[in-house]
């Protein structure tokens, strides 16, 4: 039920989300995030974002995170796709969407399954700025959103 | 044969290589061959060990055998 890729190319969110709801007429209440690559203006500019996977974790660990997702929320279908590589402004990074009877347990399943691609994820991320690249440790925040659940 | 290092993340930096063939052994023999300001890196607080692809608790006691597979993992950032 749960569709899970780790994807190395550029993908349309849309026509994953259209897809994703054309596949699931049967639930009444669709939630999705979509994190992008941030464009901004002004010398710290993000002018490229890398992230890198482990082969032998990274898709096994995000197909476990969709396990735990669907067995704790009753869902008509859950969507996860991440992106590794070099992305540019405006590229989508992660998409996560999950169908439902009712809506509560879409947007629930949805902010579970982000707070853990965002912390608990075996991926590593570093920017580009004018001053070349750095790599990314995860914020306070990160772990204070974990906890909640 | 041999067995393999595997850095993730800024640890890639700072080996100048995402992989590393080393000879079998225990992991302390294993690092002591290493450029020492490496070693240091690896086996910082915050840096996690997976052998071929599990999470290891308590990395003491590894030995590393052939074909084996030791990632070093810096704390993530995904999304």
């Amino acid at each position: 039920m749960a569709e899970v890729r780790l994807l190395g190319e550029a993908f349309s969110a849309s026509e994953e989300l259209a897809a994703f709801t054309a596949a699931h007429p049967e639930a009444g209440g669709l939630v999705s995030f979509l994190g992008q690559v941030r464009r901004e203006e002004g010398p710290l500019a993000v002018e490229a974002l890398e992230l890198k996977h482990y082969a032998a974790m990274t898709l096994p660990g995000m197909e476990a995170l969709a396990a735990a997702t669907t067995a704790r929320w009753p869902l008509d279908g859950l969507l996860i796709i991440h992106r590794y590589g070099v992305m540019h402004p405006g590229d989508p990074i992660v998409l996560v969407a999950a169908a439902a009877r009712h809506r509560r347990d879409a947007f629930a399943a949805a902010d579970f399954a982000m707070d853990h691609l965002k912390s608990q994820s075996w991926f590593w991320k570093r920017e580009k700025t004018a001053k070349g690249w750095r790599w990314i440790e995860p914020r306070p925040d990160d772990h204070r959103d974990l906890a909640r659940w | 044969m041999a067995a393999r290092l595997v850095f993730l993340g800024r640890l890639e930096d700072i080996a100048g290589t995402g992989e590393l063939a080393v000879s079998p052994g225990p992991l302390e023999q294993v690092l002591a061959a290493l450029d020492p300001a490496l070693a240091v890196e690896l086996l910082g607080e915050r840096v996690r060990m997976a052998l071929n692809g599990a999470l290891l608790g308590d990395a003491g006691a590894v030995v590393l055998a052939d074909g084996d597979e030791l990632a070093f993992l810096p704390p993530v950032s995904g999304g």
